[in-house]
């Protein structure tokens, strides 16, 4: 991890002292620099939130777009060119609330990206409101009288529309972090990866001592390849008993690229646009 | 007099193969000699309703539907009934005489009665026959040739069984033969086939645009189903695998044109449609191509508004929408094609063009363009150049995505080529990372505005002018209008017709130098409001005073224009 300042860009970061997001950044470089992502084979895309400023801090080419929308804008670039490695840094206001509808559908087409879930349960950057992972009853700028929604299970979610990849990390685990990223950049599919963290600013419930001293890890008991064992899994939420680690993985299912006979033998723009002479398809309007 | 081509029309329920029936008719027609403009109407349901089909037919190109009709095929009672009041004296209407009753047409309309569902029932052992016959008697009606009819069939037919084909056969001699042996007299000299016959296709605007796009190398489409647009997944889809490019369903339009952005981004010339409901939807990420600079197509369909409004019919009404979509200032590019040629060129051009200016270009079409067929020579793009403007994919030194230039342009790399890309729809410095500094923002904006007046410079032509070039009466007009104006035309020797491609940037100083010594001038559109009217008095400052407008779903009718040209002058 000696390199790690390989990755380093001008920009000075932004994120509250102590917040989640570096451990988040700090793994991502650390597999990156592991992996040896850079700027010929990766391309990272973020949606808008706190998490979305990690473009700024990143010496990878990279797309910051919409709220929301992180996921459809990776698709496009997979498409285009399936010899990319495509990160989504996502938040899960991103994620789950505007692009929730994203979520579910390249989980069901089983596309291939890697989502990286920033789950703070909280809106930071707008500097505090209810997300769609604030628990029920959850104070906050929104919710004063306490949160009326009961936050979202995004991994069941992701599990139940298709996605062949999902997992759970806290962001303070900077090691097993790392080990997941590489993992879920590896599967090839739709790869979920939440990852519990603190906002210290807005969220007082989830700190890094709650989730330090309630996450334990999925042990080899968990069979990874049962998809009833995962949904059971991922039922668990509370006191000692938020599970992380791989709850399932498929590995035999094509991936959405993988179906696409266009780029069976090379990516789509490994040949440039080419002027097409059409005259036999215009006979057929003859 | 009325200088007025032949009109063929067909109606039935939805479901009688009434579409497919109009454009046999039309290609009996271009391949005989004619060209053709074929005009349908249908309700937003699949089965049961009204289609009808109306096909113009004429020795000169023609590209508007009349109001009156000169041969009514009616496949069932509802189509005489709604229709009757079009058909004059010497025209004619073809109905089943066991089961039509006619309603009460004007003295001297040919009512030529066939026992339509007993021939099909004896020849084919089936009513679904009908569409087929009927093509058959009108070829008779029409002096046509029954061979180029069959011809037509067998091709339509193709990959289904031989027995289908020959009974389609059949059923159309049949036809013929009842037609010449009961109305011989009847029968008039609309179709002969001509001694020279040029090649034309029947083409509608959505074909031509997809036509177009992978002529001018197309390799990304994600585009959710929409009337009037659906036509133009509906070709793509099944030649990505011939043509080499993806076409992507998406599971709505934000993600359509997000998705489209994204591929853009790597490298693939890109493109979305959606009418202009789904465009409603896209319009976040309009601006988002803008200030990440990602080139892209966007074809913008007109129905009638609002909201769901009038999905099958026409209209002109997103005019000022396509032009202020979204928050705040870019470079908004826009074109409006006025037929499917035109339609087929400003795709291949858009795609240039977004690639150049490195933005979204708009392309508006009215449903008129969309769903209505063209008769026309094969395309032909010996001429355009592909051009993907300042663009690298080698690995660059000191490489800044965003670096400041006179044209706004800045050279353009992408996700694998080793230079780091930050595209970011936070405002940017030259790097493309986050910036919010006073005068990088100034920078930035009036580097992407330069856009604009470049383009205006290097490729905006000046708006063609048709007619005379003095006139007593200026018609300005866009989109669908042109083809009808242009019937008018031929009515005139004084009166000429401005028709403006070119929306965004506008052609200010060619449109002021015409309309300041116009001594008349119409403005004709298909919206309430007079939209491109109030462009052009934003632009050039004339306010022009006569209007013409139709915004009930149909397309203006030359009939219509040449009473207002006449009421004018």
């Amino acid at each position: 991890m000696s390199n790690i300042l390989n990755l380093k860009t001008p920009n000075a970061c932004n994120w509250c002292p102590g917040c989640g997001n570096f451990g988040i950044w700090t793994a991502f470089k650390a597999a990156a620099e592991k992996e040896n992502w850079n700027n010929t084979n990766t391309a990272i895309v973020a949606g808008i939130g706190c998490h979305g400023h990690i473009n700024n801090f990143i010496e990878l080419t990279s797309f910051e777009g919409l709220h929301g929308r992180a996921i459809p804008i990776a698709s496009g670039i997979k498409m285009a060119n399936n010899a990319l490695n495509v990160v989504v840094f996502t938040g899960d206001g991103d994620c789950l609330a505007e692009g929730g509808n994203h979520f579910i559908h390249a989980a069901r087409r089983n596309q291939d990206l890697t989502v990286i879930l920033h789950d703070n349960a909280v809106y930071g950057l707008t500097t505090g409101q209810t997300s769609p992972r604030s628990p029920h009853g959850y104070k906050s700028k929104s919710t004063p009288m306490g949160n009326l929604d009961e936050p979202i299970n995004p991994l069941s979610a992701a599990l139940a529309a298709g996605a062949t990849f999902v997992a759970r990390a806290y962001s303070g685990d900077i090691p097993r972090l790392t080990e997941l990223m590489i993992k879920a950049s590896k599967h090839k599919g739709f790869a979920v990866l939440q990852i519990l963290q603190p906002c210290v600013s807005f969220n007082k419930i989830y700190t890094h001592i709650f989730f330090q001293e309630n996450t334990y890890h999925l042990d080899k008991k968990h069979d990874t390849t049962n998809k009833e064992m995962a949904f059971a899994k991922l039922q668990e939420w509370g006191e000692k008993h938020i599970p992380v680690g791989i709850f399932y993985e498929n590995t035999t299912q094509p991936s959405y690229e993988e179906q696409l006979p266009q780029i069976k033998t090379a990516p789509l723009v490994s040949v440039g646009a080419q002027k097409r002479n059409i005259n036999e398809l215009l006979e057929s309007y003859a | 007099m009325l200088k007025k081509p032949f009109t063929f029309k067909i109606g039935g329920e939805a479901g009688y193969g009434i579409m497919s029936s109009g454009l046999s008719f039309s290609k009996l027609a271009t391949r005989s000699g004619y060209h053709i403009f074929n005009y349908s109407e249908y309700p937003s349901i699949i089965r049961g309703g009204h289609n009808m089909v109306q096909v113009t037919v004429s020795d000169k190109p023609v590209a508007a539907s009349y109001q009156t009709t000169d041969l009514l095929v009616a496949l069932n009672q509802e189509t005489a009934h709604l229709h009757a009041a079009e058909l004059l004296p010497g025209s004619g209407i073809v109905y089943d005489s066991d089961k039509c009753v006619l309603p009460k047409l004007a003295r001297g309309v040919n009512k030529f009665g066939v026992p339509m569902d007993q021939i099909c029932k004896e020849i084919a052992n089936s009513y679904l026959f009908r569409n087929t016959l009927a093509l058959g008697i009108t070829t008779g009606l029409l002096g046509g040739d029954i061979k180029v009819l069959k011809n037509i069939i067998s091709q339509d037919f193709a990959g289904k069984s031989p027995e289908l084909v020959e009974k389609n056969h059949k059923v159309a001699q049949a036809g013929y033969d009842y037609a010449l042996e009961n109305y011989l007299e009847k029968v008039q000299d609309i179709l002969p086939v001509k001694n020279k016959v040029n090649k034309q296709i029947v083409i509608s605007g959505n074909e031509a645009i997809a036509l177009g796009a992978i002529s001018a190398g197309l390799q990304f489409a994600s585009i959710y189903p929409m009337t009037p647009i659906s036509n133009i997944l509906h070709v793509l889809a099944p030649l990505q695998e011939k043509y080499n490019f993806i076409y992507k369903q998406p599971e709505d339009e934000i993600s359509a044109i997000t998705m489209a952005i994204g591929a853009s981004f790597a490298g693939a010339r890109a493109m979305t449609a959606s009418a202009g409901g789904g465009f409603c939807l896209m319009t976040e990420g309009y601006g988002l191509a803008a200030i990440t600079e990602t080139p892209l197509v966007i074809i913008e369909g007109m129905r009638g508004g609002p909201a769901t409004g009038l999905p099958t019919w026409t209209e002109q009404g997103d005019l000022r929408f396509v032009l202020h979509a979204h928050q705040g200032e870019f470079p908004r590019i826009v074109l409006a094609a006025g037929d499917a040629e035109e339609a087929y060129h400003l795709t291949m051009q858009a795609f240039n063009l977004a690639d150049k200016y490195q933005t979204p270009i708009i392309i508006v079409v009215d449903k008129q363009i969309c769903e209505s067929g063209f008769s026309n020579a094969p395309f032909n793009i010996e001429n355009y150049k592909l051009s993907r403007g300042k663009f690298t994919t080698k690995k660059q030194s000191n490489y800044k995505r965003y670096e400041l230039s006179k044209d706004g342009i800045s050279l353009r790399s992408v996700p694998g080529s080793g230079n780091q890309i930050v595209a970011n729809s936070d405002e940017h410095n030259e790097l493309g990372y986050s910036n919010d500094e006073a005068k990088n923002r100034i920078d930035q904006m009036n580097k992407r505005m330069q856009k604009l007046a470049t383009c205006a410079k290097e490729d905006m032509p000046a708006p063609k002018l048709f007619g005379p070039k003095n006139a007593d009466l200026t018609i300005v007009s866009w989109g669908s209008n042109k083809g009808a104006i242009l019937e008018a035309l031929n009515n005139f020797n004084n009166v000429n017709f401005l028709h403006l491609a070119w929306i965004s940037p506008f052609p200010t100083e060619a449109v002021k130098k015409v309309l300041s010594k116009a001594k008349r001038v119409l403005n004709i559109e298909c919206n309430s409001t007079a939209q491109m009217a109030g462009l052009i008095k934003e632009k050039t400052g004339i306010e022009i005073k006569n209007n013409l407008l139709k915004y009930n779903g149909r397309p203006f009718f030359p009939e219509e224009i040449i009473a207002k040209i006449k009421k004018i002058l």
